[in-house]
């Protein structure tokens, strides 16, 4: 692809990266022009660019996450920063730190860029405001996950050219996603109809004012969409709580052949990762001629490319 | 299907001189049942003058009534697991024999209905077993233990009517919440005990002076009210189907008025027991009176017998549940609840019309017709295209129950000795006779 290189500053002028929520749709699209470009990097022999050298990235990850966390890291070192991963689950808040003093004392070493994932919603929000870097959020709780939606919008529309007009249903355990969340935020400025699927016990309240359509029925949920966006259901919440059982959800919701054909002929799955077969989907349709899945994780590096370095573009000593 | 009496029964009916009693109609007039291909042609004054179809034997019911089957939606079968108490052979006679045409099974059994296949087993020894119709409700929570929901889709694909946890409480209020919730995606009907278990605590029978003077621990009304009161917010909240499997006292009832006026998606029942019978007739601690909801005052129950006649409980059920001598041969207080049922809900019924309580289209409304519609079914009435389920009763034979004489399994019946009016002459299930008075 050839695509001129984006003026400076950008749409995208914040000091963080907390969400999804109050982003338009100039700075989404600046930002995914960016990755574009980034992915032509990623592509080549010499995967290296210098806009981050010398700078300091810290991956701050209360909760575990393999890819999300690889992702980053080679994101930051493809643009020539010092990255340091901290896997916080096994060190210093198990012995009784607060999220705020494992902060502080990060901040203390002067990183330029930290990124964050906690458990908690809104706990990435709260440290943001006590340190004096720029702060990504990688994710917390069922909040939002806003690397995963622009990377989402990014695969979507290298293969769909736009996305405004497209028919996205995202299926599965709404309640408790927040790639759902980022994801509904952000192609609704994008201009996408978005649809949300799932059973009664996994959508939660108040959903439908969020701009999506709700459905508890895959049939009339995939009708005509163009993209089938799955998510993963987790253990704790398959036996009986939720839903009484994997068979049972996999039966009524899992993403097979069967149900796929309900959407649009030409229509492209997707899954955030880590996937459950035979769970939310099935390995027919993971591994299939439309899945984008694997895809999803080469626009990964890329968008958190381009987020890294539209933040370090408006770094307090840049 | 066994049992049925008279062959094959495939010859069209004439019920000639009848007196037709269809509720979805709000018919009750003289007139005529015709019945072909396992079904009902024509029933009420207009079919008196139709044509009959050639061959039909012709019935002269000297002014019975002809009625829709009966759709019982609280029955306890002893299979599997307590077949010493009532097998579905046992039970489908007795149903039969009191013009009980459809039972709906509970899934309080060992083991517990909670899976599809066990679904499947009961609807297989039923079609095996007995000439009526039987429909399994299976559990709403794993086990019947109040924690985790079953498989509501797959085992209503598996033939599942609705759900319930039998004689337990959902206790846990996020569990019954998520069940209804869930229950609504697959329009199932949540079919409820209302009974707090520690408010029943170690109670044996309604709380108050009777059993105060018994020296026997009470069980407030409250333990049903609050549970009854919360269902409704929770049917409110998910707008999920809920369905009081019994109400016992005038409390209960004005919570379910005041939601049914705010038009929230709730229904109930009331047993048989506590429309006719009340915590006096314990008398000398007899232990086919104990039962759960415990037999209430004179007051509660006429509550519900107006309940029934204002249309505000839906449904009548028999709550027949089998107990056998090891269970209800004991101290009051240790003895098991309940009592059969399926042979005296009709002739018990009709007390209430012969008193002047209850007409005749509004009782077998109760009986027939809307637990019918609750649950989906295409019996229960007598409109031309319905499935040929119906009765033909006498209303005034007089006559006198003997408990040897009862079909169930199990003789555990309040009604031992007592004197009726009224009986069924004949049943029909899909246009087959099923049941015949002896007699002439």
């Amino acid at each position: 692809m050839n695509v001129t290189p984006p003026p400076l500053p950008l749409a995208f002028s914040r000091r963080h990266l907390l969400g999804i929520e109050g982003m338009t749709a100039e700075e989404a699209t600046g930002l995914l022009d960016l990755a574009e470009q980034a992915i032509e990097i990623s592509r080549q022999i010499e995967k290296k660019k210098s806009v981050l050298r010398g700078r300091t990235l810290i991956n701050l990850f209360f909760e575990a996450s393999t890819r999300t966390q690889s992702s980053f890291e080679l994101a930051g070192k493809r643009l020539g920063a010092d990255v340091m991963n901290m896997a916080v689950g096994n060190s210093a808040v198990k012995k009784g730190e607060t999220v705020i003093d494992t902060a502080m004392t990060l901040n203390a070493m002067r990183p330029d860029i930290l990124v964050v994932r906690h458990h908690a919603a809104g706990a990435v929000e709260l440290l943001a405001q006590k340190v004096g870097c720029s702060v990504i959020n990688a994710g917390d709780g069922a909040h939002e996950h806003p690397t995963q939606a622009l990377l989402d919008a990014l695969t979507i529309r290298r293969h769909k050219g736009d996305i405004a007009g497209l028919t996205v249903a995202i299926c599965g355990d709404i309640a408790h996603s927040r790639v759902a969340r980022s994801n509904i935020l952000l192609l609704n400025i994008l201009g996408a109809r978005v649809r949300v699927v799932g059973p009664s016990t996994l959508l939660p309240t108040g959903i439908e004012r969020m701009g999506v359509e709700v459905f508890t029925d895959m049939r009339a949920g995939l009708a005509d969409a163009d993209i089938v966006m799955m998510l993963r259901l987790q253990r704790e919440r398959m036996e009986g709580s939720y839903v009484p059982s994997i068979r049972e959800y996999f039966h009524f919701f899992g993403l097979d052949r069967e149900k796929l054909g309900y959407a649009k002929p030409d229509a492209l799955v997707m899954h955030p990762g880590p996937m459950n077969r035979g769970v939310e989907i099935d390995s027919s349709v993971a591994d299939g001629p439309q899945s984008l899945i694997g895809e999803q994780v080469e626009m990964g590096v890329a968008v958190r490319m381009a987020v890294l370095e539209a933040l370090a573009a408006h770094l307090p000593n840049a | 299907m066994l049992n049925a009496v008279n062959g094959g029964g495939d010859r069209p009916l004439v019920f000639e001189n009848a007196r037709v009693v269809d509720p979805s109609r709000n018919l009750d007039a003289p007139g005529a049942v015709i019945v072909a291909d396992r079904r009902i042609v024509a029933a009420g004054p207009d079919a008196a003058r139709t044509t009959r179809p050639a061959g039909a034997e012709v019935i002269d019911c000297r002014g019975a009534v002809v009625a829709p089957g009966l759709v019982d939606m609280r029955v306890f079968v002893g299979e599997p697991g307590a077949e010493h108490r009532e097998t579905f052979a046992s039970a489908g006679q007795a149903a039969a024999a009191g013009g009980v045409t459809t039972i709906v099974t509970m899934p309080d059994t060992d083991p517990v209905i909670d899976e599809g296949a066990l679904v499947d087993f009961i609807g297989r020894r039923a079609r095996d077993e007995t000439a009526i119709r039987v429909h399994p409700v299976a559990a709403i929570t794993k086990g019947l233990e109040g924690r985790e929901i079953t498989e509501f889709g797959l085992l209503r694909e598996a033939g599942a009517v609705a759900f319930s946890d039998g004689r337990r409480t959902v206790t846990n209020a996020a569990v019954m919440r998520r069940a209804l919730t869930y229950a609504r995606d697959f329009g199932a009907l949540i079919m409820h005990h209302a009974a707090d278990p520690n408010l029943v605590g170690a109670g044996v029978m309604n709380e108050g002076e009777v059993a105060t003077r018994l020296g026997l621990a009470g069980i407030p009304k409250e333990a049903e009210i609050v549970v009854v009161e919360r269902d409704v917010r929770l049917a409110a909240l998910t707008r999920g189907r809920c369905h009081i499997a019994q109400v016992s006292c005038a409390e209960s009832l004005d919570v379910v008025r005041r939601a049914k006026a705010a038009g929230i998606s709730i229904t109930c029942g009331a047993s048989i027991n506590h429309l006719t019978l009340n915590e006096n007739d314990i008398g000398p601690y007899r232990t086919f009176f104990k039962l759960a909801p415990p037999l209430r005052a004179e007051d509660d129950r006429l509550a519900v017998v107006e309940g029934v006649a204002d249309g505000s409980i839906d449904v009548i059920v028999s709550s027949h549940d089998p107990q056998d001598v090891d269970t209800k041969r004991q101290a009051f207080a240790e003895a098991a609840d309940g009592a059969v049922g399926l042979e005296t809900m009709l002739p018990a019924a009709l007390r209430l019309f012969h008193s002047g309580n209850i007409g005749l289209v509004t009782l077998f409304r109760a009986l027939a017709t809307r637990p019918a519609e609750l649950l989906g079914l295409e019996v229960g009435r007598l409109a031309p295209g319905a499935p040929a389920d119906l009765i033909l009763v006498d209303l005034d034979a007089p006559w006198v129950l003997d408990p040897d004489t009862l079909r169930s399994k199990s003789k555990n019946t309040p009604f031992d000795g007592a004197r009726f009016s009224g009986r069924v002459l004949r049943t029909l299930v899909a246009g087959r006779t099923v049941f015949k008075a002896a007699g002439p």
